[in-house]
């Protein structure tokens, strides 16, 4: 896939809580295609201490009004900055980067997301379901003002949620949500989050024989395969996540 | 008209810019967002006689105006280059050269016998200052003798331009680079990354798997501006010069301090597209300030 560098406006950016806000672009052309779990290289401009541009996975693609959103969570002073961008300015942007979820081969599909992980699951959802598959997204949070944006969601999935503390859907971790209950109910699992949250429902897919794809977010630089910075071990050695990856079969990757 | 040709000990380039081992893949990955053939050339990551997998994760922590790395050499080795890279990268009308690394001299001497004979390869960048390695190439390149020992080998074995890249990690680097002169070098390049630390406060861990690393980007800049002006006085090989290098001025700068070509290395992470606009902006400025040939700016700073 071509790889573009671009300047793109500002339409808005609103805070969803403290914690998050979403950034939402145009493109002056079409937007070019995006796979699900794909993401961008922001520059960060006019912020002391941040050189490296900052990668953020790809929320969700709006074709019908050319709208290119992303779902930040505030983490440190580049993202802070970008926080503050307001309608009328434009973002330096290399994108789409990185490979994708795989298209389903049988209906059962679940979507797992932890913390800023959930991002990528909402333009996953909405383009597994214009291929005709009905998606489950299952999100976990320590709280319920974890679980962002659920009416967007419901838009083209089944949302089941759980919190730590029990304020919004299954008191627990997300493995502990009774989707896992029957794994029959699941031909596989696409996940991003935290890594922690990553092996566990990596250890349930191969421990029950489910395909299950994870999305990684190593630290990087390039973000374009060139720098070997982002590495993630697997069966085959190290492999780039920003251009190998973001996405790796579970049963390739060696944690 | 400017002529950006620059004639690098024999080495011809169509202009002065060059990109940075190790900050550019093979090339190809940046083919989306330049013009490979505008370039002066572009060095291909670190090659190691054998296969290397490279350190640990995390290799890679953000410092004020740059970045301290820790990759360790990862690369596939000079027959898997040979065989499927080469083949892929050679037809580019712009030099391709290979960054060579080792951790004994035999490594050296075989992969260079081997980039020896491929055609499109003018020439060879000896990496004798990578800090990110046990046993590997600074410790060639920290002593006037080793790096004397190591460039004398690979030079009776590779025929074409041999281009030694110096460590700054050194006492003083304008005698290492008199030392490799010596023994043959066509040109050196300087600076490989200053070897530097960075700490989690809130863990206490190291924020790089190999506790320390090496560091690039503007901040080391004005270390690697001294560095060029000191071995351009000392050497009569031409000097390649980078170390944070993110605009054409900051290119124009290394070449008013000595140097006859440069090299742009963690810029091309911040902008894929910047090596080709600096090509652009040396061409600017060269008009602007009325200079006919870029290489009349070698060693130009007006003392």
């Amino acid at each position: 896939m071509k790889k573009y560098i671009a300047t793109l406006p500002v339409i808005q950016n609103y805070p969803i809580n403290d914690e998050y806000f979403v950034l939402e672009l145009t493109h002056e052309e079409l937007l070019p295609d995006i796979l699900p779990a794909q993401f961008v290289e922001i520059l960060v401009e006019g912020e002391p201490g941040v050189f490296l541009r900052r990668p953020i996975s790809i929320h969700d693609v709006d074709y019908e009004n050319n709208l290119l959103r992303l779902l930040i969570r505030i983490a440190g002073k580049g993202t802070q900055k970008l926080s503050l961008l307001r309608e009328g300015d434009a973002v330096d942007m290399v994108y789409p980067l990185g490979n994708s979820f795989s298209m389903p081969q049988k209906p059962n599909i679940l979507l797992v997301g932890g913390g800023c992980g959930m991002a990528p699951l909402l333009y996953a959802a909405r383009y597994f379901r214009e291929y005709g598959f009905e998606p489950r997204v299952l999100v976990g949070a320590r709280s319920k003002k974890g679980i962002l944006l659920r009416d967007e969601y419901r838009k083209y999935a089944e949302l089941l949620t759980c919190t730590e503390d029990g304020s919004h859907g299954v008191k627990g971790y997300v493995t502990d949500h009774p989707v896992f209950s029957d794994r029959n109910n699941i031909d596989i699992i696409y996940a991003c989050g935290p890594t922690p949250m990553l092996k566990a429902v990596g250890a349930w897919a191969m421990n029950n024989d489910v395909e299950c794809e994870v999305s990684l977010e190593n630290l990087m630089a390039c973000g374009i395969g060139a720098c070997l910075c982002c590495v993630q071990k697997t069966i085959d050695g190290n492999k780039t996540v920003c251009q190998e990856g973001p996405v790796f079969n579970i049963k390739d990757i060696i944690w | 008209m400017v002529n950006l040709s620059v004639d690098i000990n024999g080495l011809k380039l169509k202009n002065p810019v060059l990109t940075a081992s190790g900050t550019f893949g093979y090339g190809e990955e940046f083919c989306d967002f330049l013009d490979l053939n505008n370039l002066g050339g572009f060095i291909v990551k670190g090659t190691t006689l054998l296969p290397r997998e490279g350190n640990d994760y995390p290799r890679m922590a953000e410092t004020p105006m740059g970045m301290l790395n820790a990759v360790g050499l990862q690369n596939k080795g000079v027959y898997y280059f040979a065989e499927h890279i080469y083949p892929r990268i050679g037809h580019y009308n712009t030099a391709v050269i290979v960054n060579l690394s080792g951790s004994q001299i035999s490594d050296y001497t075989e992969a260079a016998s081997v980039l020896n004979e491929l055609d499109n390869i003018p020439a060879i960048e000896l990496n004798i200052s990578c800090p990110n390695v046990k046993e590997g190439g600074m410790a060639f390149g920290t002593s006037c003798a080793s790096a004397s020992q190591v460039v004398k080998e690979v030079r009776s074995v590779y025929k074409k331009h041999l281009m030694v890249k110096l460590s700054p990690n050194v006492t003083n680097i304008a005698d290492i680079a008199k030392s490799v002169e010596a023994e043959g070098a066509d040109s050196v390049s300087l600076i490989n990354t200053l070897l530097g630390m960075a700490i989690d406060t809130e863990t206490r861990k190291p924020k790089l798997s190999t506790i320390t690393g090496g560091l690039s980007g503007p901040a080391v800049r004005p270390v690697a501006i001294r560095m060029v002006w000191q071995v351009y006085n000392a050497v009569k090989i031409p000097v390649c010069g980078l170390g944070g290098i993110m605009s054409a001025a900051d290119a124009i700068e290394f070449l008013l301090a000595g140097a006859s070509c440069i090299q742009i290395g963690t810029a091309n992470f911040i902008d894929p597209a910047i090596s080709g606009k600096i090509v652009c902006g040396i061409e600017e400025y060269c008009m602007k300030h009325g200079v006919k040939n870029v290489c009349d700016l070698t060693g130009a700073i007006d003392l």
